[in-house]
């Protein structure tokens, strides 16, 4: 049975959530105790965290590794991890950076985004993942006989609460960290005008508004509901620049938490979902299939440029 | 500077509602519009203005059938000066390690500075850049959204959460994967595309490569989709039907018990 490695984002100290799900991803591949890595810059405490999860943990203390950079975390990971290996990412932006490449490296399969696991069956994993942003799911088997790279799409598997395993650390070399890429420093966004993470009632559109002048028909509702009220939408919006970046919601985006988040022509790519951390969730989409149907409290099936004018009026007419 | 852009023939999903077929072993392809990758158009683009900037060639290229051509005629009618279709029986049911290393035999067949991807394309896997850079043995960095010209280097923004940027220093050459919103595509009218209608495009096999068929297609690929279903559907929403009138009555009512108005 190959044996089993998660890599562990962490942050300002502190362990990232989706790292926690590793440990039930790892448990779904194999019964064999599954090993952590840990990779930065004094981060002795971050090592002991993990320990708490996983029943053993590596650690990779180097300065060169202050800063995640996906392609100096690459060269320590092949100095680190055996052939053969099964090595876990969360999907996000830093294993689209590094763990394609990473399996290269390591001659092993690779496969990003999954949703699931539904079994090993000898060498093969069958995982299970998602197209055209949910729309369809797919199968997929993976041959880890040379080992693979899975990267595992954050909620798919519960975070382990009970921290404990009581697991070991211990230290690994780097070996040569030398990189042809250097990090030289994070830039936060610009304030925008409007923070909608404020609102208690987001009119939230997506690429399903067709057209920029139709963007007024949002702002029109929410003129018509009241200082409550924000415009905010999904990222074709704010890529087509019909509105500030400040609006956009979703993981690289602004996470709200409104009292109702009203997604309107928005198919609920996890992008998206990401960034809605609670309220009622209604959606108006034009497509009963849409994905977002299926995560949404209430679900209406209607153009949204034909509803949004209505549901003004109606609101309108009864002040 | 020589660029070289990889670009993906993709259903288009805005024209064409994807659902699987009967047999569950594929999306239903009978009339479906495909496009380039979304992605691929914000790559095209930046191509073509660093070029407009210090000069040079932008070469699309692509792994595909010979219906692939029409995206590439479409991509050089944005500004791409060449086109490189990679076309062979071999590369069928390839996973993405097999098209990076088809492409990689093609980036070694040239000479570039640079080589962009998309993000991701329609299955969502944001791997091709990545294991392409790796096997060239070239830096990468992916979800690029801002590039500025160095000598012999770049300094590049990579989007990460929260709207962050993560500014970089690469050298050249380089791998780069691009991410939506860093320029805006220019459009591409009916009549630019007939101006290189005419245009020849190579067309190179496996063997024009130095790609060992083995190593890709079906035969090559760890990676295999075993079939297509339709998840089970959780609780979902509570759908509001009637008349249009009868829903917004109803909603509104949900909107004043949730505090919404
Ligand atoms: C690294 C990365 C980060 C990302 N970060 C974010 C992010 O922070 N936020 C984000 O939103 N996305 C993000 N994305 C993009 C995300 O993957 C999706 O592409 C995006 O969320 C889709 O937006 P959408 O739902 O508006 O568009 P689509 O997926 O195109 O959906 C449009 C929907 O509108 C419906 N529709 C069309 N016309 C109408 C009509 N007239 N009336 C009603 N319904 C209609 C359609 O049925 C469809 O469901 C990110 C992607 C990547 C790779
Ligand atoms: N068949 C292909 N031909 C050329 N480039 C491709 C192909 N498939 C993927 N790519 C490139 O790889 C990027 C990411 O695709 P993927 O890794 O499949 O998500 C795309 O945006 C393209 O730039």
């Amino acid at each position: 049975m190959a044996q089993v490695f998660a890599y562990l984002n962490h942050k300002n100290g502190v362990l990232e959530d989706a790292a926690m799900e590793l440990i039930n991803a790892a448990k779904a591949i194999s019964s064999e105790p599954a090993t952590a890595i840990v990779c930065g810059s004094g981060i002795d405490a971050v090592a002991t965290a993990a320990a708490a999860i996983f029943p053993k943990v590596i650690k990779v203390d180097n300065a060169a590794l202050d800063y995640p950079n996906a392609e100096v975390v690459r060269k320590a990971l092949v100095n680190v991890i055996p052939a053969g290996s099964v090595v876990l990412f969360a999907h996000n932006t830093f294993s689209m950076d590094c763990a394609p490449g990473l399996s290269v490296k390591l001659n092993a399969s690779f496969v990003a985004d999954i949703v699931g696991i539904d079994g090993v069956d000898g060498s093969t994993l069958k995982v299970v993942r998602q197209e055209f942003g949910g729309v369809v799911s797919t199968h997929v088997g993976v041959d880890m006989s040379a080992g693979a790279v899975v990267a595992v799409r954050p909620g798919t598997f519960a975070p382990d609460e009970s921290k404990a395993a009581g697991g070991a650390v211990t230290a690994a070399d780097a070996g040569d960290l030398s990189a042809k890429r250097k990090f030289i420093e994070i830039v936060a966004p610009e304030a925008g005008d409007v923070d909608i993470t404020k609102a208690d009632i987001l009119v939230s559109i997506g690429r399903g508004i067709e057209d920029e002048e139709n963007i007024q028909l949002a702002m029109d509702l929410k003129e018509a509901i009241g200082n409550a009220a924000e415009v905010s939408c999904s990222r074709p919006i704010v890529d087509a620049k019909w509105l500030e970046a400040s609006r956009q919601v979703g993981t690289s985006g602004c996470t709200v938490k409104p009292k109702v988040y009203m997604a309107c022509g928005i198919s609920g790519s996890f992008q998206h979902l990401g960034g809605i951390k609670g309220g009622l969730l209604i959606a108006i989409n034009k497509n009963p299939n849409a994905p977002i149907f299926q995560v949404a409290n209430v679900g209406i099936v209607a153009n949204i440029v034909e509803f949004l004018p209505a549901l003004t009026e109606k609101i309108e007419e009864m002040k | 500077m020589e660029i070289l852009v990889c670009v993906k023939r993709v259903p288009d999903s805005a024209e064409n509602e994807i659902v699987m077929n009967s047999a569950g072993n594929d999306i239903e392809r009978d009339d479906l519009v495909y496009s380039v990758n979304e992605w691929d158009n914000y790559a095209v683009e930046e191509a073509i203005q660093i070029v407009e900037k210090v000069g040079g060639t932008v070469t699309v290229v692509t792994v595909g059938d010979a219906d692939a051509d029409e995206i590439l005629r479409r991509e050089m009618a944005m500004g791409a000066e060449k086109g490189l279709l990679l076309q062979d029986d071999a590369f069928e049911g390839s996973d993405c390690k097999g098209i990076a290393t088809a492409l990689k035999g093609a980036v070694e067949k040239g000479k570039y500075d640079l080589i962009f991807t998309g993000a991701q394309a329609d299955e969502g896997a944001g791997a091709v850049g990545g294991m392409l850079a790796a096997m060239l043995d070239l830096p990468y960095a992916s979800l690029v959204n801002k590039i500025e010209l160095g000598d012999g280097k770049l300094t590049i923004g990579r989007e990460i959460e929260g709207g962050n940027r993560e500014m970089n220093e690469i050298s050249m050459p380089c791998v780069l994967s691009i991410q939506t919103g860093i320029n805006e595509p220019r459009y591409v009218g009916i009549r630019g595309i007939r101006k290189v209608s005419g245009v020849e495009i190579p067309v190179m096999s496996a063997g024009d490569l130095g790609v060992d068929a083995g190593s890709v297609g079906a035969a090559g690929a760890k990676v295999k989709k075993i079939d297509y279903f339709v998840p089970e559907k959780g609780e979902g929403a509570e759908m509001l039907e009637g008349s249009t009138e009868e829903i917004i009555d109803k909603l509104i009512e949900i909107l004043k018990a949730n505090g919404g108005l």
